[in-house]
């Protein structure tokens, strides 16, 4: 039974072992050989794409084509805000274009602290912590809280960066099925009593874009005495009265022991973070790896972050529309026809499920010719071996613009019969 | 009956409604090579396995389980 769990957002680069021969690559012979396969049907490689010019938060030029991006995590569309160019543009040249060293050694500047206070005021809490992306600070947190003789009860459906944070760590590894909270009971009952145990939730699942009932589990998890760790990279900016996230949608601000997000998608940059109330908090800082043994974000990303993340904080229009564009197309997309992710447009994911991989990549295709990009996931990044089409929309998507989505999917579902 | 081949019998029950290929069951028999299970079905027979039998196979053991008979052992040692 040596297998990984899903690998979201991941190419499946663990393939079963062969005999190495003497050269350590011929293990990737069949996955060379499947790619080419799909290469040699004539269509794009969906894993190959170029972003020749980025024109604005929900545009680019690819193989010469305007194209909607319909595909990016830009869901507040921040990465060309004039506040946020003007704080990255100052941060360059007054700091440099980089900080060559580790935050824990020479690679802390003012822009740093700054985001970090930004982070504070934005979640209410009294600590913040900025890794260098987010899947480094899902592996530090996870790997570092979490010793051994002590238990992670992890979803099934769990982002890769969850998954490899609990293989870095020394804990014993429990997962649970996909957002049961029965199931999870169960397991948690089974455990020691007296054992540490984190468990790690997500916010909103980024493949079909569906919520957790985080209510429900946090409540379970803490009449067994379990802590919680929640990963909101897919819901900052847009849920609770705050925009912190689902958890504070779900009204669970005392409950949640560490937040986990992103500055990659709602902020418009690159980072990640964990905040926190713990009053030991920050002892991570000496403890973990991944923040240490790494180099910090350049000046100009924590300055972009900072200046955005305090603008998320009262961006209530960009919040309404972005709810309304998600609403428009999920509502489309279900009158045509097509099997979505979700019953209801839940969070800012809408996720196209198709029957095979000869139809998503055909569908695929025809989208990015229609001049609309969307992201194809496959096994084993999807749940339940899916082929889908995946939408993130964006504040800055216009009506007019998803109107011309919409066509572009009626046309290419028609074409492959995925819808009548 | 032992316990162990108590142990065993329900193992090859809980394994037939994933057994696809209709391998013949043995101790050696392997769950990657020989059922050629995915990482999908292996998560919904592990569940089913520890819900038969109450006990919690977490991934670190998982690992170390290639095939029934090892399950087997496995399940012997958890339930003490």
């Amino acid at each position: 039974m040596t297998e990984t769990g899903l690998q979201p957002e991941s190419l499946d680069l663990d393939p079963a072992p062969v005999a190495p021969e003497r050269d350590l690559m011929s293990k990737f012979d069949a996955l060379i050989a499947e790619r080419q396969a799909l290469i040699d049907t004539g269509v794009t490689d969906p894993f190959a794409i170029v972003m020749e010019q980025v024109k604005s938060p929900t545009e680019a030029v690819i193989a010469g084509r305007d194209t909607i991006l319909l595909g990016t995590y830009n869901y507040m569309g921040m990465t060309f805000d004039p506040d946020v160019l003007a704080a990255g543009e100052d941060a360059l040249r007054r700091f440099g274009s980089g900080t060559n060293g580790s935050r824990m050694l020479n690679g802390t500047f003012r822009d740093h602290m700054d985001a970090e206070q930004a982070l504070r005021d934005f979640y209410g809490v009294s600590g913040a912590i900025v890794f260098s992306t987010g899947y480094m600070a899902n592996l530090g947190m996870i790997s570092t809280l979490v010793g051994k003789g002590e238990y992670v009860i992890l979803d099934a459906d769990s982002h890769a960066s969850i998954y490899d944070g609990c293989k870095q760590g020394n804990a014993e590894i429990v997962r649970f099925r996909h957002n049961s909270v029965e199931d999870l009971d169960k397991r948690l009952g089974r455990l020691p009593r007296e054992a540490g145990k984190l468990v790690v939730l997500e916010g909103v699942y980024s493949m079909l874009g569906d919520v957790a009932p985080l209510k429900e589990m946090v409540a379970v998890a803490k009449k067994h005495g379990a802590m919680v760790l929640s990963d909101e990279a897919h819901s900052m900016g847009f849920y609770g009265p705050n925009g912190r996230g689902v958890y504070e949608a779900q009204g669970l601000e005392g409950d949640v022991d560490f937040v986990v997000g992103t500055f990659s998608k709602s902020v418009g940059t690159v980072g990640g973070f964990c905040v926190s109330n713990h009053p030991k908090f920050e002892a991570i800082r000496l403890a973990c790896r991944p923040y240490i043994f790494t180099a910090s974000l350049p000046p100009s990303v924590v300055a972009t972050a900072a200046a955005s993340i305090r603008k998320l904080m009262t961006a209530h229009d960009k919040r309404a529309q972005l709810w309304a564009n998600a609403r428009q197309l999920h509502g489309g997309l279900k009158a045509m026809g097509f099997r979505l992710g979700t019953e209801a447009p839940d969070s800012a994911i809408v996720a196209v499920i198709l029957d095979d991989q000869e139809q998503a990549v055909t569908m695929w295709q025809a989208l990015l010719h229609g001049g609309v990009y969307v992201n194809m996931a496959r096994p084993p990044a999807t749940p339940a071996g899916t082929f889908l089409l995946r939408c993130s929309l964006c504040a800055e998507h216009q009506p007019a613009q998803l109107d011309r989505v919409l066509a572009a999917f009626r046309a290419a579902g028609q074409a492959v019969g995925a819808i009548g | 009956m032992t316990d162990r081949t108590q142990i065993l019998d329900t193992i090859k029950a809980q394994i037939e409604p994933f057994n696809k290929k209709q391998v013949a069951l043995t101790e050696a028999t392997t769950f990657q090579g020989d059922l050629e299970w995915d990482s999908l079905t292996v998560m919904d027979f592990v569940a089913a396995i520890e819900d038969e039998f109450d006990i919690i196979i977490t991934m670190n053991m998982q690992a170390e389980i290639e095939n029934v008979g090892q399950l087997a052992d496995a399940v012997a040692k958890l339930r003490g």
